[in-house]
């Protein structure tokens, strides 16, 4: 018998590191093509009979946004509440516990509300979009939105980017807003003060450029979830199973190109 | 048969050569499909008449040839002009491709919505208009999985006229369908010819589906044209490769042994 054909297996996993490295590349290449392509249908789509309309952005900030306020509420309640304990826990150590509320204002307006934010938006949304574009791809949906002469990316795309850069950062500031709050109704009664004097203090921590800060970040948190999402999504192989898979990656890609991009761009804020 | 009727052929493709990966699918197909007339490509499965059918809608890119569209050559068209091109054409998919998060009603409506500034009221009863040429009366109100297969392909006929398209094309209209239903599809599309004058192109491995609503066939055998015909000519071509298709003859392939082995050894 003769021996197996092909490469040799350490040559084998060179090749299929390189595939991988390429198929990021390319991924990373079709975002911003799609990032670029959906500016230009809002911008140039009327001229060309592409109109990016405006209902469907409704329907999508409806979604993405006011149907998440609960959730996102209850969880930044939470937080407010567990930076108070911990804040207060650890300055004491010091006699500083008075200067829990900078502590929670600052860290809340600037990391928590984007983050919380951007992670619950990818997993509710961002898997939904991941699932509907795989899903009209699999059942050429896709396909017969383009031989009625509309264009997927303007249709499918622009609709869920628009809504999701509108109603991402609202929510943050929604979330930043219920988060100081919740620390605010744990923290006045342990500091033994008031309502007041903590939403003054709050003021006083932070200024409008912590809060530009943070709704920048959710902004740019909510093109990644939306691009991400498509690019995966776009990406699907072989039926129901494949779906599965997109929608997965599609949260765990959201979620770390959230996270990632976060360090980056404090990094670059603080310098 | 149908004589041409202007010098223009609806579509021409000219030695058309595609591949999937390396795997070469169409090896320079050549056809031109006149106005007016039901042409049906026909073959088994993997003979290359889906990829043909994609390649007529501009979906795929192909590796050498042309196609030329109600006079456009598809390679040279930006994207506009491309998706102008698409207005005036039909297309129903074999699965329907109905958007499911739409009512049926409202998938029908979708491209007049998306390229016509009708009013709502218009478009509706234009809408029960293509619903009542498909036999689906009463039914825009439900949703795409509360129909039968039957049923979806017709909705999905109904999507591809809403904009009287000169060009209609149909990948296996009446595949997986029980014979009464399938032969009430063929109906359908004779109507549709004669009513509207349109120029439709239909994908099928139906024998009597194709013999049935054929102007002429195409038979596409690995990626090759076997014979262009009326279905006569076709019907009573000596070619063997077709009559064992005609006849649901299984082809034997002829087998070099070292070949087959080193296939199996995962060579080949």
């Amino acid at each position: 018998m003769a021996a197996p054909s092909g490469p040799s297996k350490p040559l084998r996993t060179i090749e299929g590191v390189g595939r991988a490295v390429t198929e990021a590349v390319r991924a990373f290449g079709f975002g911003a093509h799609l990032f670029f392509q959906s500016l230009y249908w809002v911008f140039f789509g009327r001229r060309v009979h592409q109109t990016v309309r405006a209902e469907p952005i409704f329907a999508q900030m409806m979604v993405v946004g006011v149907q998440a306020t609960p959730i996102v509420s209850m969880l930044m309640v939470a937080i407010g509440i567990t930076l108070s304990i911990q804040g207060i826990d650890s300055l004491e150590q010091f006699g500083a516990q008075h200067q829990v509320v900078f502590l929670v204002a600052l860290s809340v307006t600037r990391e928590f509300g984007p983050l919380i934010t951007g992670i619950l938006v990818a997993g509710r949304s961002g898997s939904a979009l991941a699932a509907r574009i795989s899903t009209m791809t699999i059942s050429q949906e896709v396909d017969a939105l383009k031989v009625m002469g509309i264009n997927p990316v303007r249709y499918l795309v622009v609709p869920s980017l628009i809504g999701m850069m509108i109603v991402v950062p609202a929510l943050t500031l929604w979330a930043i807003g219920i988060a100081l709050i919740g620390a605010g109704l744990f923290v006045t009664p342990q500091l033994g003060t008031t309502l007041g004097a903590y939403a003054a203090e709050v003021n006083a921590s932070i200024g409008v450029d912590d809060l530009v800060h943070g709704l920048t970040k959710s902004l740019i948190f909510a093109v990644l979830i939306t691009i991400v999402a498509v690019v995966d999504g776009n990406s699907v192989k072989g039926g129901a199973e494949g779906v599965g898979r997109v929608t997965t990656s599609a949260v765990v890609h959201g979620i770390s190109a959230i996270v990632l991009t976060d360090m980056i761009f404090v990094f670059a804020a603080t310098r | 048969m149908i004589e041409p009727q202007s010098p223009e052929p609806v579509i021409r493709v000219q030695d058309l050569v595609t591949h999937y990966g390396d795997r070469q699918i169409l090896k320079g197909v050549s056809l031109t499909i006149r106005e007016g007339e039901i042409m049906v490509i026909m073959g088994g499965s993997g003979s290359g008449k889906s990829t043909l059918l994609r390649h007529m809608m501009a979906l795929e890119k192909a590796t050498s040839g042309s196609i030329r569209l109600l006079g456009h050559e598809l390679r040279e068209l930006n994207q506009t002009e491309l998706y102008s091109l698409c207005r005036k054409m039909g297309v129903s998919f074999q699965s329907g491709a109905l958007f499911s998060s739409m009512t049926v009603g409202e998938n029908i409506i979708l491209p007049l919505r998306e390229h016509t500034d009708l009013d709502q009221t218009t478009m509706e009863i234009m809408a029960r208009l293509k619903l009542e040429v498909v036999d689906l009366a009463g039914f825009e109100d439900l949703m795409p999985s509360e129909l039968s297969g039957g049923m979806i392909k017709r909705a999905a006929l109904a999507r591809a006229i809403i904009m009287d398209p000169a060009l209609l094309l149909c990948d296996e209209p009446s595949a997986g369908l029980d014979p009464v239903v399938s032969s009430a599809l063929d109906e359908l599309i004779l109507r549709l010819r004669d009513a509207m004058g349109m120029t439709i192109v239909v994908v099928t491995h139906e024998l009597e589906s194709a013999f049935k609503i054929a102007d002429r066939i195409t038979v596409l055998d690995r990626g090759e044209i076997l014979a262009i015909g009326t279905v006569d000519e076709v019907r009573n071509s000596d070619n063997e490769r077709i009559q064992n298709l005609l006849n649901r003859r299984f082809e034997e392939e002829e087998l070099d042994p070292d070949a087959y082995l080193a296939r199996l050894m995962g060579e080949a």
